[in-house]
This record gives C-alpha cells, sequence and structure tokens, in this order.
C-alpha cells in the first residue's frame, strides 16, 4: 500500500529527471538554474491554479471556472488600476474576497441543490468571462509605478537566475497548502469527503461546509492567480488564460491525484506541472518541433497516467458513470 | 380469535396494498403524461417567448423573403446558424443519456476539418473525401467509447484527452497552417442550398429524422436510457452496455465530423485552432435546456434542438436589441444557472414555499 501510494509519484518525478537530462545533455544551457528559476516563475500562476484544483479533485469535484476567474480577477484589477485610479493593494484587497465569494456561491450551490459540481462550474465560466468581457473587450495595460516595484523585486540567485515575487507568493501558498492538507482537520475532511460522501457525513465531517470551503478556496487561489498573471503581463485581458482549467486538471493527474477523489498530492501536482513545463521548454530549446506537440504529448501522457491509476486501483469502478 | 384477527387484518392489508398498488400505477401513468407534455411545454414556450420579444423589437422579424431559389429571413439564418450545434446536440444527447459526456466534440470538428481540407488539395473525389471525414469522426468516437466502456474511464476525463490532444492532432494535420481550398461541391455542405433551405438545416433534418427512428423505432432508445439510469442492472437484464456505450460516442463523433465539415465549408478552410471551440459547450448547454438529465437515463432528440435553437435565438435576440455582443456569454451563463436551478427538485420546492408565503400575504 505504501509503495502503491507513490507509485505514480516516482514516475512523475523519474520521467521529469529524465525528460531533464536528455534536454541537458543535447543543448547547453538546457541544465542552469536560470532554466529551473523560469520554469517556476512561468508557471507560477499555473501552479497556484492547480493547487486549489488538487483541493477540488482530491474532495472528488471539479472546477472547469478557474481559467474564467484567472481572466476576471486581471481585468477587474487593470480597470481599478487604470480606470480608477485605485492602488495595486487597495485593488487587490477588493478582488480577492469576492473572488473567494464567487467560489464559495458555486460550493453553496453545488451542496445545496445536490448539481453535479462539473455543471455548475461551468456555468461560473460562463459567467466569470461574461462579467471580464463586459468589464472591458480590450486587453487593459497596467502601468503603476508599484508594477515596476513588482517586476525589479526579486533576488539574485547563482547562474544569473531570478527568484521573482511570482515564485514566492507561489511558494507561500505551497507550504500553505501542504499544511493545510496533511496537518489539519480540513484537510483530513477533504479527503474523507472524495473518498465517500456519504460515510464521510456518517462519521461526522461537516460536508456542507467543507464542500463550500473547497470551491471558495480554489476560486481564492485561481484569484490571486490572475492578479500573478498580470505581474508576468502587465496587462489585463478577458480572453486571458483559455484553457488553464485543462492545464491545471492534466497537471492534477500528472501528478498521481485519483480523478474519483480521495487520493493525492499537493506535491504531485507540482511535478505535473514542471514536468509539462520542462517539455514546453525542450520543445522551444528543440526549435524544429512545433508547439503543438506538446499538447499531444500531454495528451499522451494523461492517457498513461489514467491508465496506470486504473491499474493500481485494481478492479475499475463500475458503477461510476451512473451517478 | 387471535388468528381469524390477523388474517382479516392481514387480508385487510392484502386488499389496501391492492388498491395502493393501482392508485400508484394510476399515478405513475399519469405523472409520466403530465411529465412528458411539460417537457415539452417549458422549452418550446422559452422559445416562443423569445421569438416573441424579437418580434417586439423588430416588426419585420418574421418575414420570409424568396429570392434566387431561397428563403432569406431571419428566421432561416438562426436554424442555418444553429446547425453545427443541433448536430452535435443530437450526438451529445444520446451519450448524456448513457450517463456520460463528451467534451471532445469540438476538437473532432477540428480534426475532421483539417483532414477534409487537407483532402480536398489532392485529387481524390469529394464523395470520397466526405466518407473519410465522416468515417474520422466515427474513429474518433470510437476511441472515446472504448476508454469510457472497456477501461472504465470517467466519461470527462476520457473525453478530455481528446479534448486537448484533439486540437494537436489538427494542427499536426495542417502543419500549423489554416489550409485553404477552392471545391464547389464541398462548399455547398456550409453555403449551399436546396429547395429554397441552406444545406446545413437539412442536413440536421435528415440526421434528426435518422436517429429519432433509429432510437424509438427500434429497442436502442431504451436500451441507451436503461444503460443511463443503471448500467449494471441494464447488464444483468441482459444489455450488452459496453457496446451501447461505444454506439452513443460514435454517433457523437459522426455528428461532430459533420458539424466540422459544415464549419470548414463555410469558411472554405481548415482553422485548427478555432474550428468548433467551445461549442461543445455550446452543445451540453442546448441538451441540458432540452431538459434532459445530466445522471442519464431521460433524452429528447427534438427537444435538444429547440435548445440548440434557443442558444441561437438568444444570441440574434442581444443583437436585435441594440445591446453589445458582449452581454452574450452573461447571458448565456444566466439562462444555464436557471435552468440548471430548476432541474433541482430543492430548489423547486423553495419557490413553490416562496410563492405560498405570498399568497399568504396577499390574503
Amino acid at each position: 500500500m505504501f509503495k502503491q501510494r507513490y507509485l505514480p509519484l516516482w514516475i512523475t518525478t523519474s520521467l521529469l529527471m529524465v525528460l531533464f537530462l536528455i534536454g541537458s545533455m543535447q543543448f547547453d544551457g538546457f541544465a542552469s538554474s536560470r532554466v529551473v528559476m523560469n520554469l517556476f516563475s512561468d508557471n507560477a500562476f499555473l501552479m497556484i491554479t492547480a493547487i486549489g484544483m488538487t483541493l477540488v479533485i482530491i474532495s472528488g469535484g471539479i472546477d472547469l471556472s478557474v481559467g474564467a476567474v484567472i481572466a476576471l480577477s486581471g481585468v477587474a484589477t487593470s480597470v481599478l488600476i487604470t480606470q480608477y485610479q485605485w492602488h495595486p493593494l487597495a485593488a487587490f484587497a477588493l478582488i480577492l474576497p469576492a473572488g473567494t465569494l464567487f467560489g464559495a456561491l458555486m460550493g453553496t450551490i453545488i451542496y445545496s441543490y445536490r448539481l453535479q459540481p462539473f455543471i455548475v462550474t461551468l456555468a461560473g465560466m460562463f459567467l466569470a468571462r461574461g462579467l471580464a468581457t463586459t468589464l472591458s473587450e480590450q486587453s487593459l495595460e497596467i502601468d503603476h509605478p508599484f508594477y515596476d516595484f513588482v517586476a525589479d523585486f526579486g533576488f539574485e540567485l547563482p547562474g544569473a537566475a531570478w527568484l521573482d515575487l511570482s515564485t514566492l507568493i507561489f511558494a507561500s501558498v505551497f507550504l500553505l497548502a501542504i499544511l493545510l492538507m496533511h496537518y489539519s482537520r480540513l484537510g483530513n475532511n477533504i479527503y474523507a469527503l472524495g473518498g465517500n460522501e456519504h460515510s464521510a457525513q456518517l462519521m461526522g465531517v461537516p460536508v456542507k461546509r467543507t464542500t463550500i470551503t473547497i470551491y471558495a478556496a480554489s476560486s481564492f487561489l485561481a484569484t490571486l492567480a490572475g492578479i500573478v498573471f498580470t505581474f508576468y503581463t502587465f496587462s489585463g485581458y478577458a480572453l486571458a488564460a483559455v484553457g488553464v482549467e485543462l492545464d491545471a486538471i492534466a497537471a492534477v493527474v500528472i501528478g498521481g491525484t485519483l480523478l474519483t477523489g480521495g487520493r493525492g498530492f499537493v506535491a504531485g501536482t507540482i511535478l505535473g506541472v514542471l514536468l509539462m513545463g520542462v517539455i514546453q521548454t525542450y520543445i522551444s530549446f528543440d526549435g524544429s518541433l512545433s508547439s503543438w506537440w506538446t499538447k499531444i504529448v500531454i495528451g499522451l501522457l494523461l492517457f498513461f497516467f489514467i491508465v496506470l491509476q486504473k491499474g493500481l486501483n485494481g478492479k475499475p469502478a463500475k458503477t461510476i458513470t451512473s451517478h | 380469535m387471535k388468528d381469524s384477527i390477523q388474517t382479516v387484518s392481514a387480508g385487510a392489508d392484502h386488499k389496501l396494498s391492492e388498491q395502493d398498488l393501482a392508485e400508484a400505477k394510476a399515478a405513475r401513468y399519469q405523472a409520466g403524461k403530465s411529465n412528458s407534455v411539460g417537457r415539452y411545454i417549458w422549452p418550446v414556450c422559452a422559445l416562443a417567448l423569445l421569438l416573441a420579444v424579437n418580434l417586439l423589437l423588430d416588426a419585420s422579424f418574421f418575414s420570409i423573403s424568396y429570392q434566387d431559389g431561397r428563403f432569406y429571413g431571419s428566421l432561416i439564418d438562426i436554424l442555418n446558424r444553429s446547425a453545427p450545434v443541433a448536430l452535435l446536440a443530437i450526438g451529445m444527447s444520446l451519450v448524456i443519456a448513457t450517463g456520460g459526456i463528451d467534451l471532445s466534440v469540438g476538437a473532432v470538428m477540428a480534426i475532421v476539418g483539417a483532414v477534409c481540407a487537407n483532402l480536398l488539395i489532392t485529387d481524390i473525389s469529394v464523395f470520397a473525401v466526405i466518407i473519410i471525414g465522416l468515417s474520422t469522426g466515427i474513429l474518433a468516437g470510437v476511441i472515446n467509447g472504448a476508454l469510457v466502456s472497456y477501461l472504465s474511464i470517467q466519461p470527462i476525463v476520457a473525453t478530455l484527452l481528446l479534448m486537448v490532444a484533439g486540437r494537436g492532432v489538427a494542427q499536426l494535420i495542417n502543419q500549423g497552417q489554416i489550409v485553404t481550398f477552392q471545391n464547389d461541391t464541398f462548399s455547398a455542405i456550409g453555403v449551399g442550398n436546396w429547395l429554397g433551405l441552406p444545406m446545413p438545416v437539412w442536413l440536421v433534418i435528415a440526421t434528426l429524422l435518422f436517429c429519432q427512428l433509429l432510437v424509438r423505432r427500434t429497442a436502442l432508445g431504451l436500451f441507451i436510457e436503461a444503460v443511463g439510469c443503471n448500467a449494471s442492472a441494464s447488464r444483468y437484464m441482459g444489455i450488452n452496455d459496453r457496446h451501447v456505450k461505444l454506439f452513443a460516442y460514435a454517433m457523437a463523433g459522426l455528428c461532430a465530423a459533420m458539424a466540422g465539415m459544415i464549419a470548414t465549408a463555410d469558411i472554405q478552410g481548415s482553422d485548427a485552432n478555432n474550428a468548433g471551440l467551445w461549442l461543445e459547450l455550446d452543445a451540453i448547454l442546448a441538451v441540458v435546456i432540452g431538459g434532459a438529465a445530466l445522471t442519464g437515463g431521460r433524452f429528447s432528440l427534438a427537444l435538444s434542438i429547440i435548445g440548440a435553437l434557443i442558444i441561437q435565438t438568444l444570441a440574434t435576440t442581444i443583437i436585435v436589441s441594440g445591446l453589445p455582443a458582449k452581454f452574450n456569454l452573461l447571458i448565456k451563463a444566466i439562462v444555464i444557472l436557471v435552468v440548471l436551478l430548476l432541474q433541482s427538485e430543492k430548489f423547486r420546492n423553495q419557490c413553490k414555499q416562496l410563492l405560498r408565503i405570498s399568497a399568504r400575504g396577499d390574503v
């Protein structure tokens, strides 16, 4: 059991190592601390989103709205800063709770009306994109001294690498998520809920509160990811981050989290994002391979890990489709 | 004495239960009856209401003119534009009825478009191109179906694979370019017309008739509903649930192939990035508006088509009313939320309670 539980993690880690080694042998400058740090800073927003998605998937749900929430958060931030002359920090202070409330509402609808998470968050996705396009159809550029400060902020690391604010934010979210999932009662409740909602209820898990908290947390993290995304692009655009929900789900699965819920690790998800990032870096270093190979390779990886999950679980769940 | 009392009471119980059974039976038939009428009333009312709003906004909305051998008018336009989503909705209804979902139909549209466009550049006959295109769609559907039924992967995840990888495959076929072609026969699928109506509308009508006959005049529809209600129970009854699921996904692939051909013929080219983008969501929405249960077991092809028409009419209404097109998504989201909540029994009860309270307040 101990071995089986960690097997997907080991496979992801070894794939990551092997791909990185192949890259370093083939190209000069692949195995540098700069490339590694860029993996983190380029994917910080995706990692933050994927951590939220991990919580949701471990609880047995799914959140399709995260990409749209990232876009909405970015657009709202830039509208507040550029059109209403708010200080960015004040804008963040308004947007983060608002995003959390959005998720809490979805959680409430899912729990209270016994609707499928998939369809409710799909509606949430339309709603968030719709709100974002209503706020601004054009891409809004953010030009504020605070953003210049954020761009310059960071620590020099050996090997011309740069530890920027996005990576720091990701690191703190990651630590908090690990504490939450593995060392708190809420974490236990989330695992219990994903294992079997009915048994969890009988054991005394507050199902309603946990469900709402999970979706609120996912939307909070997506909102935060949207803000981090504005640090990266210096703009807010309603059609940004299209398909990020799929990348996040892919990272969660590649990271060894069971899609039916109940089992998985936050750390695995980060490995999943890193693996996808290394594939992208490899393809961009190679130059002759086109970017669409990324999608195909990620699709194949997803397939491999899903079949692996089925194999590890022993007998296939027969009733999944009838629920 | 005791015995007699027991037999009497048992007899009374027996009689009562028989009466109960008869009542329950009658109630069930009644419920089924009223339910089926109610099922058709609401979506049709919604469509009629939307059309009425359009008529108020624009008095000439219903006018249809006949020119150059085809009809013109807003209504024809709605029919024509809703055709791809309507086709996808037919396939999606079958898949959702088996308790599944197909997220890959948009990507399959892109793949089929890419296959057709690249074949049309060569000297292959149009007929062969269409056959190969349709087969590609069926193949994609069979892959989805096999993942769901033989590997027992959750439908959302199994079809997510093709949704992610499919666009990559389409771009690979196109080598990252937008492939354009000149072929009047193939373009006719998208822009041609027959007996005054656009070709896509005829395609929808033909597919609907074919599927409706297949599903309601053979036992297949019953099998699909049985599998959607409870896959294991239907297996014990002797239905091969795996084959039924495989069939549903293959049909979804076939419908996606036709929709992909319409989209490709429409612009005389294949754009792997944008062909059918987000149409899977519109198709799911159409099926949900049509009143199908997302948990499977209840579906109506005609209602799903009405759902697709409602979505297109809504988009047209937004344009006619002069609202900026950017509100389209927002309004769509609100419509889905309302439809979803209305499907929930608890929400309906809450609404009834609210109505009762307000009625009491009036008294």
